[in-house]
């Protein structure tokens, strides 16, 4: 039962000729309106997820409920399909049930708000807007528990709901669901900024149409659609053969003993559309890893790196959606069955733009990207003060760690950096006058990034000494199968976590565990992956090699990667290396386009001697048939 | 009070400003700039004013100068090769940056990676260890420094810089490594971060410590180099520098913390348009200041300008405090170009610079361009005043064309259809320095100035609804008339981050006594005289968990008489407005800042002769340009000869030395006592 939109006028907008000054002048102040949204958003938030990592993303959709300006792409569509209720002015409709809304938000954490904007009686846009929360209540503090077998251990789970209704706010609701919480301030702030960026967009609209007419508002965003149409559609003629290519990644483990996890992509140009098919991909797991992946996000995300990777002047918004065909197995890990659980999404939505990046550089290598930082790997750490002075009052961190941007066509991946547009890192100087931890170390992981003609970028070691006994959990991937390199260059190095206690003895901690004590007094070594190489590591310049050597990016060790001898002061054995450059090039077979390392049984073999770590056990399914 | 010279250094032009406080009678004069060594033209520039006035340099008490020297050197990596101490396990603090990668997704494919300010092989770490709270948890140890500094100097490093974890709270390791750097590298300049920015977060206070020293050589040899040149030329007035956020260093203040001038170029307009805004009675006014690539815009309140306490310069953002500038990549040499997949109509942000220029300044030019488009429409007339510099009106109807065909428009469509996308981009920028920090822009006039600000600024002000849109005196020089007229000013930041509750008014009264004693020091040392100094607070508040602060200006007696509790209700009030709600959240205090000026110059702009209201005097000829859609008649004048009170009806075109201002069709000039021309709905 489709939604009922209630409008007190009813006179549909009249389509007309919008001239190209006109149509850019309205695209241009609608990006304006979507920079405004982030703005005001970053400002107002209080959990650091959202206000130092960014983790929130807005959206402008015309008054069908198709994206105009944005990056996540529209679900309004499938929402008011879905949705059973009315929607009229003085409406906000609040969710973050991923099950409702067929993945636009892909876990509970994630809390959206969406306002139908009325301009004279008539429906004329939306607005909205979601943004993680770093504690929704649950099982595990952060309220994503790794070991869940069911989404109804993941927090409070909101329905299609009326925060505002017909201008009414609904108090009762909003203490109901606060309720839930461990950290109903913070939650209570983000609500507020997601609220308030939202009508901050939808005042910048009623503007535009008030300025331009509403006639001629409404049929530019036609118009801008159709434009973006136009042009994919002759991108994908240009870049997306009919030969089908496909890829293949793997999530390394579930947390529960058991991976990898393979998601499989093939694409293929037919009659025009690009045909994205995701058969071959593992089943669900019974743990959290699951993905329910929108498939009009999917189309976005395609769209943007098509954008990115051939770099053409596109403006990108709904428009393109019917060119692209994107086809997910029922019961796979990518389109679980409710109630799977999903709260540790994280890493199969990162991996999912390696696959991306590996689709559509296969035929044309010169655009390839290595594979890089595709996760956001967490750490939480909780419990009661005990410093003295402290009050034993409860603190809780929710972290989000960096790695190594891959090896790239224009050059070296940079070092500890985030691949998530926004994302900034908690500076350790904050952290320590609000946590009971000190920082010891926060450097560069020394040859963690694939060697290559373009080196991948390094991973990050952050070292935490907890000043009070607690409670962490690390929610991490890419230990067991490391990011690849193309071109010729090599795979990055793996991540790692090393628990250090007081008295010197090291334990090695899974990537993916909950639940683990730390004393006062235990290190924490948090060591993030790097990105892939790219290109022939033997043809980068040694003297860059001598100079990474000094400046702690490359050991002497690891510059034997790149055929290359040096002191530790970086200063280059000419010989040597020339002799080390012949004797790796005669040894060594034609360079791969794509290096993914050993590969997963010899990965599995030397696993335990390698990592420190049981390999994960490969998964079976008795109940569920692989998807192919 | 004698004479006040205000020199304002650009790419193509040096402009300076002669100022008679006595009389208000000023001189301007343009001369072009000689990036080779500044001084020269400076120097051409000085000789000129001076004869036309008919002084001697000698006769100048105040050379006032904004200059981007510093700016340029962050931006062309020219500064110091600086030496960087850090503490164990930071060595990366630069190279990990924030980890922020711009952009949407997938920006990460086509970002360049950036290189730290201080090279990576020139950054050591040192033992030792300070905590939060200020105490020590790891001792310092000497020999492990000497050793650190002597990798430094072996290394041939040019400045030292020493930014330790925690030292905002606690300085004393910092402190003993300067001692040593001073006796292993004597002679070289150290910087502390405790001392260059007392405020929490690692990697913006050693950016800014880094990017302090980085500058220092290069600002300090420029400022002596002037400094003997203005000499040579007889000149003994005191030297003074434009800070970015528009008050006045001295040169020698200057020297020593060139971090606070990074953005003295932009400032210098702002501070002019106040001046304008004093002697016009308008005090509030967003700035519109269109040069040749970029514009910049500004807000001004109550004749104050807003501030900010980042300073942006290319990818880096220091924390300085400077005047909230936004430039946009939009400006006359903007190129117009239409993709071929969206066959949509682009402008900017690529810029036809200098060299080649527009097509229609005949210098090899060939891509059309925002002036081009100015020129096809008749916007900016083929001979400008004097005749020396004739447009090829021509070759840019030819360069307009290849977009109208694109388009599928006519030229003058086409050309219209560039202007109107420019000006939305200057739109764009000025929202988000008024509606999105909840000003309503109908509250402010618009003032424009630089090169092409006068051109664009009724249109703008339509789209705006911010009216009079005003075409200062001497809109091409206001920078430099902006360096004449503002007054000396310094800051002191410090980090406080306590809750609101736990913190009693007597606290915070003494800390920023402390804080003023020093900055009013630090101007007496400046020769300011004691008793023209005024001081003022800052306090930066939000609620606890919050990254965004917003900053309250204080004085002390307000403070004793409405307490903690005083500031709270005025942060309440900002955050409603701001943002439209506030919470039941403990509020934090985060920072605290003391500010000290000098005294206010009261300098009034001299009166014109007044006129009977008809303009027909300056009147030079007929013209006929493309608006709302036709041609339309115009009237060209001579601003020169204008008279105050005089009313010119739109469509008009008024022409000076260096500028021009468009008066649109339905919009009606007024010339004010002072020559500023004040343009409202007709």
């Amino acid at each position: 039962m489709p939604a009922t939109i209630i409008q007190t006028n009813e006179t549909p907008f009249n389509r007309i000729p919008i001239d190209p000054v006109t149509l850019d002048i309205i695209e241009n102040a609608l990006r304006n309106a979507r920079i405004e949204m982030d703005a005001t958003l970053v400002r107002t938030a209080m959990s650091p997820g959202i206000r130092e990592q960014g983790d929130a993303f807005p959206l402008i959709a015309d008054h069908t409920g198709k994206m105009i300006v944005g990056q996540f792409g529209s679900f309004i569509g499938g929402f008011l399909d879905n949705y059973a209720g009315t929607l009229e002015d003085g409406d906000m409709i609040f969710l973050s049930d991923p099950y409702s809304v067929g993945g636009a938000v892909s876990h509970s954490n994630d809390w959206l708000v969406l306002l139908p904007v009325f301009k004279d009686g008539r429906l004329i846009a939306y607005t909205s807007m979601f943004g993680h929360q770093s504690d929704i209540g649950g099982k595990v503090v952060g309220s994503m528990p790794i070991n869940a077998r069911s989404i109804f251990e993941e927090g409070v789970r909101i329905p299609p709901v009326k925060i505002w209704r017909k201008g009414e706010y609904n108090e009762d609701l909003i203490r109901l669901v606060m309720h839930q919480t461990r950290k109903p301030d913070w939650c209570a702030a983000d609500l507020n900024a997601l609220i308030a960026a939202c009508r901050v967009a939808a005042r910048r609209v009623v503007e535009m149409a008030e300025r331009f007419g509403d006639d001629v508002y409404v049929s530019a965003t036609q118009e801008l659609l159709a434009r973006n149409h136009r042009a994919m559609k002759a991108l994908i003629g240009m870049a997306i053969a009919e030969e089908p290519v496909s890829f293949e990644d793997y999530i390394c483990d579930d947390g529960m003993g058991f991976g990898p996890y393979k998601i499989k992509c093939t694409m293929w140009r037919e009659d025009g559309r690009v045909v994205l098919d995701f058969t071959g991909t593992d089943p669900q797991s019974v743990a959290s890893i699951n993905f329910l992946l929108n498939e009009n996000m999917f189309k976005m995300f395609f769209g943007i790196y098509m954008i990115m990777v051939f770099d053409p002047q596109i403006l990108f918004n709904d428009g393109f959606y019917d060119l692209i065909d994107v086809r997910i197995p029922e019961g796979s890990l990518l389109k679980p069955k409710f109630p799977a659980a999903l709260s540790g999404r994280t890493h199969a939505l990162g991996r999912i733009f390696d696959i991306l990046g590996g689709l559509l550089g296969q035929k044309t290598p010169e655009f390839l990207n290595a594979a890089g930082f595709s996760s956001s790997p967490h750490l939480f750490y909780s419990g009661d003060d005990e410093r003295a002075g402290k009050n034993a009052e409860w603190f809780q961190l929710f972290q989000i760690g960096f790695g190594g941007i891959p090896g790239r066509p224009m050059g070296d991946g940079p070092d500890g950096h985030s691949l998530w547009p926004g994302f900034t890192n908690v500076p350790n100087e904050f952290l320590e006058r609000y946590f009971p931890m000190v920082i010891e170390r926060y450097e560069c992981e020394p040859d963690s990034g694939g060697a290559g003609l373009h080196r991948g970028g390094n991973g990050i070691r952050m070292t935490y000494r907890f000043l009070s006994k607690g409670t962490i959990a690390i929610h991490d991937d890419r230990w067991f199968v490391p990011p690849w390199g193309v071109n010729g260059g090599e795979p990055g190095a793996r991540a790692r976590k090393i628990l250090e206690k007081a008295d010197g003895s090291q334990i090695i901690v899974g990537n993916k565990v909950e639940d683990v004590d730390v004393e006062a007094g235990d290190m924490l070594h948090f060591i993030t992956w790097g990105g892939g190489g790219w290109g022939d590591a033997l043809a980068r310049d040694p003297a860059l090699v001598g100079l990474e050597i000094r400046q702690g990016l490359v050991t002497v060790e690891g510059a034997k990667a790149y055929g290359v001898v040096a002191d530790d002061n970086g200063v280059i054995d000419v010989e040597a290396t020339e002799a080390l450059r012949a004797e790796l090039r005669s040894s060594r077979g034609e360079l791969p386009l794509f290096n993914y390392g050993p590969g997963i049984e010899a990965l599995r073999a030397n696993c335990e001697a390698e990592t420190g770590l049981p390999a994960p056990i490969q998964p079976e399914w008795p109940l569920l048939e692989a998807a192919e | 009070m004698g004479y006040r010279l205000g020199v304002d250094v650009g790419g193509t032009f040096t402009d300076l400003l002669l100022f008679d406080t006595a009389s208000s009678a000023f001189w301007r004069h343009k001369t072009p700039s000689t990036p080779h060594d500044s001084s020269e033209g400076i120097l051409n520039g000085v000789t000129a004013i001076c004869a036309a006035a008919g002084i001697t340099p000698g006769d100048v008490d105040f050379f006032l100068h904004g200059t981007t020297v510093a700016t340029n050197a962050v931006l062309e990596g020219k500064g110091a090769r600086v030496g960087l101490v850090a503490t164990e396990g930071y060595r990366h603090v630069m190279q990990i940056a924030r980890s922020f990668v711009p952009g949407g997704l997938a920006g990460w494919i086509v970002w360049p990676k950036p290189q730290p300010l201080a090279a990576l092989e020139d950054t050591v770490t040192i033992k030792g260890r300070m905590s939060a709270e200020g105490e020590e948890i790891r001792p310092i140890d000497d020999a492990d420094i000497r050793a650190q500094l002597s990798v430094l100097k072996a290394n041939g490093v040019e400045a030292i810089t020493v930014s330790l974890i925690n030292a905002y709270t606690n300085g004393a390791h910092e402190s003993r490594v300067g001692e040593l750097a001073a006796e292993i590298l004597p002679g070289l300049p150290v910087s502390l971060s405790h001392e260059v920015l007392p405020e929490m977060q690692e990697y913006e206070r050693t950016l800014t410590t880094v990017a302090n020293a980085a500058v220092r050589p290069i600002v300090s040899k420029y400022v002596s180099n002037l400094r003997s040149r203005l000499a040579d030329a007889g000149m003994e007035g005191k030297l003074s520098l434009l800070r970015s956020d528009g008050g006045l260093m001295s040169a020698q203040k200057a020297e020593e913390h060139p971090v606070n001038i990074l953005m003295s170029g932009p400032a210098g307009g702002v501070t002019g348009a106040i001046w304008v805004g004093r002697n016009a009675g308008i005090r509030n006014i967003l700035t519109l200041d269109v040069g040749g690539t970029s514009t910049d815009v500004a807000l001004i309140e109550n004749l104050e300008a807003r501030r900010q306490r980042t300073t942006e310069v290319g990818h880096l953002s220091v924390r300085a405090s400077a005047l909230d500038v936004k430039t946009v990549g939009a400006g006359g040499g903007s190129i117009a170009y239409v993709p071929e997949l969206t066959g949509a109509l682009r402008v900017g942000p690529q810029s036809a610079g200098a060299v080649p220029g527009p097509v229609a300044y005949g210098k090899g030019g060939t891509l059309p361009t925002v002036t081009d488009a100015n020129v096809v429409l008749g916007y900016l007339p083929e001979n400008l005043l004097g005749g020396t510099f004739n447009l090829d009106r021509e070759g840019a109807k030819k360069a307009v064309q290849t977009i109208a065909d694109a388009l599928g428009i006519d030229l003058m469509a086409a050309a219209r259809g560039i202007i109107d996308i420019v000006n939305e981009n200057m739109f764009g920028a000025l929202r988000m320095i008024s509606v999105q920090q909840g000003y309503d822009p109908r509250d402010f006039a618009l003032m424009g100035f630089g090169g092409a600000g006068p051109l664009h600024v009724n249109a703008v002000a339509r789209l705006m609804g911010s009216w009079p849109a005003i075409s200062p005196v001497s809109p091409g020089v206001l920078c430099a008339l902006g360096d004449a007229t503002t007054r000396m000013r310094t800051e002191t930041a410090r980090s406080f981050s306590r809750l609101a509750s736990q913190t009693e008014a007597v606290d915070l009264i003494a800390i920023l006594d402390e804080m003023a004693a020093q900055t009013r020091a630090e101007l007496v040392a400046d020769g300011v005289p004691e008793d023209e100094i005024t001081s003022a607070f800052e306090v930066d508040v939000r609620y606890a968990g919050q990254a965004f602060e917003v900053p309250l200006t204080i004085t002390a007696d307000v403070l004793t008489s409405d307490g903690i509790a005083g500031i709270l209700a005025r942060f309440d009030a900002e955050h409603k407005r701001l943002f439209t709600f506030n919470m039941d959240t403990p509020h934090e205090i985060v920072n605290l800042r003391a500010v000290a000026m000098g005294r206010a110059l009261d300098l009034p702009a001299a009166e014109l002769e007044k006129g009977d209201g008809n303009p027909i005097a300056a009147k030079m000829r007929d013209h006929v340009l493309w608006m709302d859609g036709r041609e339309q008649p115009a009237v060209i004048y001579d601003r020169a000869k204008l008279r105050a009170g005089d009313v010119i009806p739109g469509p008009a075109i008024v022409c000076e030395m260096d500028s021009t201002t468009l008066i649109e069709s339905g919009c009606t000039g007024t010339v004010d006592a002072v020559g500023n021309i004040l343009i409202h709905l007709a």
